[in-house]
């Protein structure tokens, strides 16, 4: 079995921003460890000379004229946010205390 | 009660297809205020209570009433209207609405209402139909059952103990139901065809590209493709020609015209049609009812005139496998916009005074993120780290490869593939929860079609003997071919129609009113 560690658990979380309660992360591990079982069976089909389909209908260069024309207002773009001041996304401090 | 035969009842109306109803609103013979009055009627009196379908998270009412006046009022005034207009219609919670929440059945979203249609909403406002509401999903579109919408799961019009599939249950339902003769929704692995199989309905993943993804909350971008939910295989195209077609707003939108789907739907003729069985796409696994369904449904395409060929895609026993590595990987890019920082929920942590934005960010996702999603996330994050990256996302990107290269081998000998849509007929509620793998392997029959950015149609195809639940029938066609699901989903509804007797759906046991309200 493609063994998850809970440590690697709380790190992928940490990198995608989620706390994850500790309860949570022993699931997960299984879980993922279960999944990951499943899916590795790409690796024996996908073999050195095949290429790689990033995306399904191929498409090159899509570009539209670049003609100015109204967006959002600022009322608009602020309707959904949690908190906005001035006109402006109100957000909780970005640095650390130092 | 005695029915007068020259006025059409509330039920009547709600029993009637799109395109009846199109036709009787053009002659004059219904107001849309009527038509839209007897759909709101009927979700009034199955969608709520403990028993309810809960097809709808939002039920726009007053604003449909207002949209349906806004079409008699044009059509006594002699205006040229669009075909489908004051026809009502559903919308999947995934597509952003002025006016109307958009919570993709995501606590993150709730009570989030846009500031931007979502092109096909746009559409759908521009050819007059008439918008009913929301309709409810898992969470982000990400399962097949419904059970991961924060709102609560969507029953089975069928039994309301059952699944509605997912990740469009609410859509699927809400037709099946006839709460709305036409509904929205996306299919990322499935999301559209397997709620149609298990409800007894039609849904049509058109082809990548084919259907803007503009205002489309995103799960898997190269994957997510918007389309149409009917009762109808002509009903099911009407609405894919609204839908349809290229928008500068989404740079993966084909430039193509519209594929001529409702001229197909029109036609239903396989008479000299090759149509390929995947020999991987039926076997173990598969239920005997859908597999019984399954082989009259090609007897009956055979009767019609077409010609069957067996086809092997070897390469699709890898497909789950592939799909459960690029889409993780694309959600867990897809949905680091909900930052808490623009819109949507913004939760504080616990125990920590002055956090810092990130800890907000932490905690908010925690809370307003629920299992599924959190695991597909970290699931795509591992995949996409390196060390791990080629080993994963790249070997599925190659398998991805060999699934196209698979389906160009059958459509050089067929027309069309068929498979069963789904392995099974509904499940219970709380069958599949607590074993997402089991829940992953019921889209089994849909996932190549999307890795390889085909179009594909589920029809019913009867129901299975052991339980008595609706099977249905997979169409594919090659890219930008889309009116060929129609050609044939249109012959074979014909041909099972007649089997029948009338429309399977008239033998829903739980639709029966007694049946679904508390």
């Amino acid at each position: 079995m493609s063994a998850i560690s809970r440590e690697e658990v709380a790190h992928l979380a940490m990198l995608a921003r989620i706390d994850l309660a500790p309860e949570e992360l022993d699931l997960m591990a299984d879980q993922l460890g279960v999944i990951l079982d499943a899916v590795a069976q790409v690796q024996k089909v996908a073999t050195e000379d095949v290429p790689a389909t990033s995306h399904p209908i191929p498409l090159t260069n899509v570009t539209r004229p670049d003609v100015p024309r109204p967006g959002l207002t600022a009322e608009e773009a602020l309707s959904g946010a949690p908190a906005a001041e001035d006109q402006r996304f109100r957000v909780p401090r970005i640095l650390e205390e130092d | 009660m005695p029915t007068d035969a020259t006025t059409p009842t509330a039920d009547d109306l709600t029993r009637r297809s799109a395109a009846e109803l199109a036709t009787a609103l053009a002659a004059g013979e219904v107001s849309s205020v009527e038509v839209t009055r007897a759909h709101l009627d009927r979700i009034a009196a199955v969608d709520g209570g403990e028993r309810g379908v809960h097809a709808f998270l939002h039920v726009a009412a007053e604003a449909a009433l207002a949209a349906a006046g806004a079409v008699d009022t044009a059509r006594a005034a002699g205006e040229e209207l669009p075909p489908l207009a004051g026809v009502p219609v559903a919308v999947k919670d995934v597509m952003t609405t002025v006016g109307m929440p958009t919570t993709c059945g995501s606590r993150i979203l709730s009570g989030w209402v846009p500031p931007y249609d979502a092109t096909v909403v746009r559409r759908l406002r521009d050819a007059r139909l008439v918008i009913l509401g929301k309709t409810n999903m898992d969470e982000f579109a990400m399962g097949s059952s419904t059970e991961h919408s924060a709102y609560g799961p969507t029953r089975n019009p069928w039994d309301l103990d059952r699944i509605p599939g997912g990740s469009g249950g609410g859509s699927a339902a809400a037709v099946a139901a006839f709460e709305a003769p036409l509904a929205t929704g996306t299919d990322t692995g499935g999301s559209i065809r397997q709620p149609a199989a298990v409800t007894g309905t039609v849904g049509v993943k058109p082809t990548y590209g084919g259907v803007s993804r503009y205002g489309i909350v995103a799960m898997a971008s190269s994957l997510d493709q918007p389309g149409p939910c009917g009762r109808t295989v002509l009903d099911t195209a009407l609405l894919h020609e609204v839908m349809a077609g290229y928008d500068p707003m989404d740079s993966t939108s084909l430039t193509d015209p519209v594929p001529p789907v409702v001229e197909a739907a029109r036609q239903g003729d396989v008479a000299g049609m090759r149509i390929a069985v995947v020999r991987e796409l039926s076997g173990d696994g598969y239920q005997d009812g859908v597999r019984a369904r399954f082989s009259e449904a090609v007897d009956a395409l055979v009767d019609a005139g077409a010609k069957v060929v067996e086809v092997s895609c070897p390469s699709f026993t890898a497909a789950l496998g592939a799909y459960y590595l690029i889409m993780p990987s694309e959600v867990s890019s897809n949905l680091a916009r909900f930052d808490a920082m623009r819109y949507g929920l913004r939760v504080p942590p616990e125990g920590v005074a002055d956090p810092t934005a990130e800890q907000v960010m932490c905690a908010t996702r925690a809370a307003g993120f629920g299992a599924e999603v959190k695991r597909r996330i970290i699931l795509g994050t591992y995949a996409l780290s390196s060390g791990y990256y080629d080993a994963y996302y790249g070997s599925a990107q190659k398998v991805r490869t060999l699934i196209q290269r698979d389906f160009a081998a059958a459509f050089a000998e067929a027309d069309v593939v068929v498979s069963p849509t789904a392995p099974t007929t509904a499940f219970r509620l709380g069958e599949k929860l607590d074993d997402p793998l089991a829940m992953y392997l019921n889209d089994v029959a849909t996932i190549p079609v999307n890795l390889a950015g085909l179009p594909g149609m589920s029809l019913p195809a009867g129901l299975a003997d052991e339980d008595g639940l609706p099977v249905g029938l997979q169409i594919v066609a090659p890219a930008r071919a889309d009116d060929r699901l129609y050609r044939v989903g249109a012959a074979l509804e014909r041909v099972l129609l007649a089997r029948w007797g009338g429309p399977l759906l008239d033998r829903a046991p739980a639709l029966a009113t007694a049946e679904v309200t508390r």
